[in-house]
């Protein structure tokens, strides 16, 4: 951050970001304090973070920047019964109670605005560009979409900024990531992430604030974008990062929290100039050609080990690095995949459409409309979880709901679900899935589940096929998608 | 966070090395939801012996452990010194600290002295020769004292002025408080805020 030396240089949107929310600059070493806009906070971890002001004497300081949801342990089966696990209840139930104490607004179990604590601040209009966004969560990456630098932060700092609204936070790296060209039909956002995590590794973005940049990022929605900057984090990034502009602005405008009149001009003229400077200089580039991507799916156990749904499982003889060629070993062994098996032959159990990576009404839509009228393979299971009880309502009303379950699929009410292994749904052991979360780690949906991460349209075309599919495989009426 | 200046208390020669935070308190404590209550976890499995140091009566009220080398290795869980706090311990020496328990001692306000191993037997005879002793910590001249036995012990600058001024991570941040509050009067009206709840 050499910009700090000098503040007429070029700088990136992140560095604008940063500028714009230092309340003390560290010296000697130590840390900035930054202001933080908006803190998110879910059931996991925040319980300590309320014990310790409890302890301490302390009050919330903004209970007007903090806003809570309940949605890791929620079930998305008998919402209006009390949870059977008890550990999950307590979690709960402790959020509620600090809620009220502290003064915190919260979406409950059964509130229309209840979900995926990253899908209900975007949906209220709260996320938006040049502001900072922290959360117990690593997936806070995904508020970048907006242009706002949004940070995973651990329980002691959930408490830090809750009563502080400040963060000590050490200066960053900056890496663009160029997406030049045009998708092909059937390849999407998640495609582009995927492919990025594969090309730079799972610890190639440590340390840096990734940019998403070029031709192929400005072309997609916002609800794209959030897909992309969600698994930032999967790269190893402190944050993932899009410039706003009329695509975001459409987005924004007449949301619940979304400014209004002469706020919204005000808003509007300070966004403008966030993008990053045509000088500025990142500490690093990446670049990766649109045109040529083809839908990506993972074969392992980390999102970086993931290969084009055209290629075959890789094998690990042919990989020079040790570590890596190690860790694919493994992988391949958990997953029980033999080198090269083409990735179109591998048969799921069951498909998994939901997550903060592709929970959202346009994942939905773009699902759909891939299964309507079809059969699902025989023996598989689908799950279909919106991310949020808004989103689960708006795609009851435009009959969403319905196509999914004539296909077979189950229809849910919103929640983490089974993106990981802390709520009813799980996956048994060695049981295969195909999902559009964001990691396939060793049992992260559940004791011994096996999971390949792909896109909504992917998942749906699996859900028909029973063997990962894009939407090209698929009989000629629908190879369209 | 209390300052901590000078204290003294009862001393306890835990005659163990490489004790690592999931002796200190085993994983299954992890689930709780609170920060405080753990006094009953901390060393729970070596607690089911009654020959354990702590199971015995002069030991019992312990504040002041002085431990084997490589004390707090292995998984970094905060818990293990909210055990230690919540039981009454106020200091650990050991000659050989993990980085990750020192600097999670510090932000409670738990001492971490390293001390010679050649003082820790010192400690541990002088402690054996008279059940029940107190150790005297002094945080100002980082000494360690037991009647006519005074060792010195190390603590870093920044960790030994945090507990002298009774600073937690938040303290140290709420000395910028007037910053903070400087900031919050020129936030724009365009940011968002969450309350009054607006889209229910
Ligand atoms: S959907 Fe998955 S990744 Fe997203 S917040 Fe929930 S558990 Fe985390």
């Amino acid at each position: 951050m050499t910009q700090q030396a000098n503040p007429a240089a070029a700088l990136t949107l992140a560095e604008k970001v940063w500028n714009n929310h230092l309340v003390a600059k560290g010296e000697n070493g130590s840390p900035d304090l930054l202001y933080i806009d908006l803190h998110l906070v879910h059931e996991v971890t925040s319980p300590q973070a309320f014990d310790g002001l409890r302890l301490a004497g302390r009050p919330v300081r903004r209970p007007d920047l903090t806003i809570a949801t309940e949605d890791h342990n929620t079930p998305t089966l008998d919402i209006d019964k009390p949870i059977a696990d008890p550990v999950s209840r307590t979690q709960i139930e402790a959020l509620r109670h600090n809620a009220k104490e502290f003064g915190i607004r919260l979406h409950s179990l059964g509130d229309a605005n209840q979900g995926i604590v990253h899908v209900v601040g975007p949906q209220l209009g709260l996320t938006m560009p040049g502001i900072t966004v922290v959360c117990g969560d690593s997936h806070t990456s995904t508020h970048g979409a907006f242009g706002a630098l949004a940070m995973g932060i651990g329980t002691s700092e959930v408490e830090h900024v809750l009563a502080t609204q400040t963060l000590p936070l050490t200066p960053f790296k900056t890496m663009a990531i160029n997406v030049e060209g045009k998708l092909r039909p059937g390849v999407t956002a998640k495609d582009i992430i995927l492919a990025v995590i594969a090309k730079i590794g799972t610890g190639g973005g440590q340390g840096f604030v990734l940019e998403y940049r070029g031709s192929a990022i400005r072309e997609l929605s916002m609800e794209a974008r959030m897909t992309i900057c969600n698994m930032s984090i999967e790269a190893g990034a402190r944050a993932g990062m899009v410039a706003p502009d009329q695509i975001t602005y459409d987005y924004l405008e007449g949301r619940p929290h979304s400014p209004s009149g002469a706020d919204w001009d005000a808003a509007v003229a300070y966004w403008n100039t966030l993008p990053s400077d045509a000088d500025a200089v990142f500490d690093a580039e990446v670049f990766l050609d649109a045109n040529t991507l083809d839908p990506f799916v993972t074969w392992g156990t980390n999102p970086g080990q993931g290969v084009s749904l055209l290629d075959s499982v890789p094998d690990p003889a042919t990989m020079t690095d040790p570590n890596e060629r190690a860790a694919a070993e493994r992988a391949l062994e958990y997953m029980d995949l033999k080198a090269g098996t083409p990735m179109r032959e591998i048969r799921v159990d069951t498909v998994f459409l939901g997550s903060c990576t592709n929970s959202r009404i346009e994942d939905l839509r773009a699902a759909a409309e891939i299964i309507e009228g079809q059969t699902k393979a025989q023996g598989l299971r689908m799950l279909v979880v919106p991310g949020s009880a808004k989103i689960r309502l708006q795609a009851e009303a435009e009959g969403l709901d319905k196509v999914f379950k004539d296909f077979g699929a189950e229809w849910r009410f919103a929640g983490c679900s089974m993106c990981l292994g802390m709520n009813p749904d799980q996956l048994a052991v060695g049981e295969r899935a195909a999902s559009t979360s964001n990691r396939n780690f060793e049992g992260r949906q559940g004791k011994g589940s096996r999971t390949h991460l792909v896109s909504p349209v992917v998942a749906a075309a699996t859900a028909i096929r029973g063997t990962l599919a894009s939407p090209a495989d698929l009989p000629a009426q629908k190879a369209s998608n | 966070m209390e300052k901590f200046e000078v204290f003294s208390g009862v001393g306890v020669p835990l005659r163990r090395s490489n004790v690592d935070t999931d002796q200190i308190i085993p994983a299954v404590f992890l689930k709780r939801i609170t920060k405080t209550g753990f006094e009953d976890a901390l060393f729970s499995a070596w607690r089911n012996d009654p020959t354990f140091i702590l199971n015995q009566p002069a030991y019992k009220a312990g504040q002041v452990l002085v431990a084997g080398p490589d004390f707090g290795t292995g998984s970094s869980r905060e818990h293990a010194v909210w055990a230690l706090r919540d039981y009454g311990f106020k200091a650990v020496l050991s000659s050989k600290f993990a980085d990750i328990f020192r600097g999670n001692a510090g932000k409670q306000g738990l001492v971490a002295g390293v001390i010679s191993e050649a003082d820790t037997e010192r400690l541990w005879a002088a402690i054996e020769a008279n059940p029940g002793v107190s150790i005297t910590i002094n945080l100002i001249d980082r000494t360690a004292s037991l009647g006519e036995i005074v060792i010195p012990f190390e603590i870093d600058d920044y960790t030994r002025w945090r507990l002298l001024e009774g600073l937690d991570d938040i303290g140290l941040t709420l000395r910028d408080e007037q910053a903070i509050t400087d900031f919050e009067a020129k936030r724009e009206s365009w940011r968002p805020k969450t309350l009054p709840a607006k889209g229910v």
